[in-house]
């Protein structure tokens, strides 16, 4: 009689055994992500159609084993046994295995036998296998591990017909398999520590009581019921010791050798092993000088591509955006409305359009590298390195991409399997120099640290210097992040190096639209949302000392400006020229004054006690508050504060000589209220770009990492932790530096 | 009677696998990934700043730190 309800299939397996190609392959289009409380692992779910039933698919994170030793890990074990709330439990367990590795593949599977539902095998990769020589006989190992087998190539779309078949078959038949045999005395302490537990656990969870040790099972137990039972643990373990058959070898013992039982006369392999590419491929891409040669150039082809396509792409709807903004200004009424409209939201959408180009190519990079197996050997190359800051190699492409941006930086961060490290990369990412600082250290080098009055060497070095601060911060925070806070057990870095094989088209745009989309809808709204709350500070109160309104009045300044210049054709005359040149001044001088009295700007005057001791004034103070959305947002409130309008800065950036841009000369010009001084010395602008180097003005960033993190509490901790670093190294910077 | 561990071994040798030292999760994570006693292995290389090592297994390779790789013990064929 097949089941009343929808039927669900979990899929398990090993990473790099094409999983997630199967699980694209039967639920096509069909999927959306589910995440579970408390844990930062999300699964995927999708719908497919065996048997003319449709079934529910989940696809449980690739893993070596099921002994969870994380609450991440507990997730996928809670899922196939039905504890997990609000999940059903699965009626059938797709086991995928990768055939060119049999062995240690079935070490998994063996594990699933033990559930108690129906397993069918998926055994993928079969023309990988042949290649190498290896040929199996599936419906023989079907029989002697007591399950279907069903031979397939997922990336080609072969066999899934006949394991959809299988899957409903096991639904309807509902044989539950038996996993290996273990000895007598491990089965004895099975029950006895069952019975201490309680019989509502299930048999599984028990076996992995015994077996891990230190694992998250035991943590959790105790948790609920107390030492007692860890003590009861500790003193089976010592029995079965005594016996023979310790933990947890005890385990790997059993499996492996039924393994070896089972596949006897199923598999034939050649005599002499079969050199495939990937150990050609190694001899260079592993090779101490070659590897590590190779490796440079495939970062420099990453970052190159971020700048020379990502930029144009970039810069083309950032003027898409002004274009549809200073065109709607021009038909809207000035007001409130108006300003929200085309400020507060069109600017924070612009915001969050920007980083696609960028997001959308290093993920493809990612994917790519993924994909094709060369990830595992970037991390193998750079472990060592990674190491001295406490980290592992795998956290070294998240690094290294956030140096153009945090942000893919930070969702590549998924990859690290360990909470700690994931948590402590996520944490120190934005420190590395992202490319949204250079406006700003193109500003003030340009401005005040160029010949004539530095030498000619003075701009490139401090623009290296810029970046190296975040290079250098960065593995420091780390260490010290994994001394104190995420201080833990260095975490095993023992990791498969899969064969290389050609990357999927297909994976990787799929992987580049999912991050593009999961970015704009989760984290967009969090940018949208502080964009419109920094305008709204800007904008209001909007009421002149004579009672007009702000707005208006700009507004208003700025037609005539533009009539006049109409007006005035090709050559406009001298009196012509400065006409409009008063008129656009009075305009700027107008939004200087109204940005000045603003909510913001206020603001900006308040801490102005507090960010003396850095050497700066108000108005720098008001910047660096508004630039709270977007780091490159400090440009343009620098020109509206010192009466230059909105200064674009990309026209700072590749300006012929920054420092004789209307901005710079202004700045250049700044004094203290009421005073002859100077407010930029050179260590005010050293100061100024050492807090910006450190600090977190980047609310794009903060809400990927609460998405990635899943709390409002490691993004309010980054910002707190960076802006206090920047204060520090801002004020270090300017009190030294006016020493001289 | 001390026996090679497998981090102490030169690039292009095969060994034996006779014991693995411990019983924590590492050694768990170890045999997990097949390092069990009987397996054959052979060192394929080292990282350019001689960590982590390479090293095959059947018909897979893995890499592991030395320090991960000093638990497991083997004897040289």
């Amino acid at each position: 009689m097949p089941p009343l309800h929808r039927p669900t299939a979990a899929l398990v397996g090993n990473p790099n055994t094409g999983k997630t190609t199967l699980f694209n392959a039967l639920s096509g289009l069909r999927q959306r992500v589910g995440n579970y409380p408390g844990v930062t692992v999300e699964t995927k779910k999708g719908q497919m159609c065996c048997g003319g039933q449709t079934f529910d698919v989940i696809d449980l994170p690739g893993t070596y084993s099921l002994a969870p030793r994380s609450p991440d890990e507990m997730v996928a074990v809670d899922v196939v046994l039905g504890c997990q709330k609000g999940e059903a439990r699965p009626d059938v367990v797709v086991s995928i295995v990768d055939a060119s590795n049999l062995d240690r593949n079935l070490y998994l599977t063996t594990q699933t036998l033990e559930l108690g539902v129906p397993v069918v095998v998926a055994l993928n990769m079969v023309d990988v296998a042949e290649s190498q020589g290896i040929r199996i006989d599936a419906d023989r190992l079907g029989r002697q591990l007591g399950v279907t087998v069903v031979p397939i190539q997922a990336n080609k779309g072969k066999g899934l017909d006949v394991l959809r078949g299988a899957i409903a078959g096991a639904v309807i038949d509902r044989k539950t398999p038996k996993g290996p045999p273990f000895p007598e005395a491990f089965e004895r302490e099975v029950e006895a520590l069952h019975e201490v537990v309680g019989r509502d656990t299930p048999d599984f969870l028990v076996r992995r009581l015994l077996l891990d040790v230190g694992g998250y099972t035991e943590k959790r137990m105790v948790d609920r019921l107390g030492p007692d039972v860890a003590e009861r643990v500790r003193s089976g373990r010592a029995r079965l010791a005594s016996a023979g058959c310790p933990a947890p070898a005890v385990e790997a013992r059993t499996r492996y050798s039924w393994i070896r039982q089972a596949t006897a006369g199923c598999v034939q392999r050649p005599d002499k092993r079969v050199v495939t590419w990937t150990d050609r491929i190694d001899k260079v891409l592993t090779h101490k000088v070659w590897g590590t040669l190779v490796f440079l150039v495939v970062m420099f082809v990453v970052f190159e591509s971020i700048f020379t396509v990502a930029d144009p792409l970039m810069k083309g709807i950032d003027h898409g955006k002004d274009w549809l903004t200073d065109g709607l200004r021009g038909l809207m009424p000035a007001g409130p409305l108006t300003g929200l409209l085309l400020d507060g939201v069109l600017g924070g959408v612009g915001t969050v359009l920007v980083f696609i180009p960028q997001i959308l190519i290093l993920f493809g990079f990612i994917a790519v590298l993924e994909d094709c197996g060369y990830m595992a050997r970037a991390a193998f190359l750079m472990d060592k390195l990674m190491s001295r800051c406490g980290l592992s190699g795998k956290s070294f492409i998240p690094m290294l991409s956030s140096v153009a941006c945090a942000i893919p930086g930070i969702m590549a961060a998924r990859v690290i399997e360990n909470r700690r490290d994931r948590l402590t990369t996520i944490l120190t990412a934005p420190l590395m120099s992202c490319s949204a600082r250079l406006p700003v250290y193109v500003l003030l080098i340009g401005a005040f640290l160029s010949p004539p009055r530095f030498p000619i060497w003075t701009p490139g070095l401090v623009m290296f210097l810029m970046y190296c601060i975040g290079l250098v911060v960065a593995p420091l925070v780390a260490l010290a992040l994994k001394r104190t806070l995420l201080r833990g057990e260095t975490p095993a870095f023992v990791m498969e190096m899969p064969l290389y094989k050609v990357p999927s088209l297909r994976t990787v745009v799929r992987r580049m639209v999912d991050s593009g989309w999961a970015f704009v809808f989760r984290a967009g709204t969090l940018i949208l949302a502080s964009m419109v709350l920094v305008w709204a500070l800007m904008y209001f109160p909007r009421v002149e000392p004579d009672g007009r309104l702000y707005d208006e009045h700009y507004a208003q300044l700025r037609k005539t400006s533009e009539e006049m210049r109409d007006g005035a054709g090709e050559s406009p005359t001298r009196e012509q020229q400065e006409a409009i040149e008063k008129t656009e001044n009075d305009a700027n001088t107008l939004q200087g004054e109204w940005q000045r009295q603003s909510v913001l700007g206020r603001m900006g005057q308040a801490i102005e006690p507090e960010v003396r001791p850095l050497g700066w004034d108000w108005r720098i103070g008001m910047a660096a508050l508004a630039s709270f959305p977007a780091r490159e947002v400090v440009v343009g409130t620098l020109g509206v504060i010192y009466n230059e309008g909105q200064v674009d800065p990309d026209e700072v950036q590749h300006a012929e000589h920054v420092g004789d841009t209307r901005l710079a000369r202004a700045m250049q010009q700044a004094t203290w209220d009421g005073t002859d001084r100077k407010v930029y010395t050179a260590p005010v602008a050293l100061s100024l770009m050492v807090f910006f180097a450190l600090c977190c003005q980047c609310a794009s960033t903060l809400a990927v990492m609460r998405r990635e993190t899943r709390s409002w509490g490691w993004p309010a901790f980054t910002f707190t932790y960076m802006t206090v670093l920047a204060y520090v190294g801002a004020l270090a910077v300017y009190q030294i530096g006016s020493l001289f | 009677m001390a026996t090679p561990s497998l981090d102490q071994l030169q690039r292009g040798r095969r060994a034996r696998i006779t014991r693995i030292d411990g019983d924590d999760s590492l050694v768990q994570r170890l045999m997990e990934m097949g390092l069990l006693e009987g397996e054959e292995v052979e060192v394929v290389g080292f990282a350019p700043m001689g960590d982590p090592m390479e090293v095959r297994l059947g018909d897979y390779r893995l890499s592991l730190r030395r320090v991960e790789a000093a638990r497991v013990h083997v004897e040289p064929l």
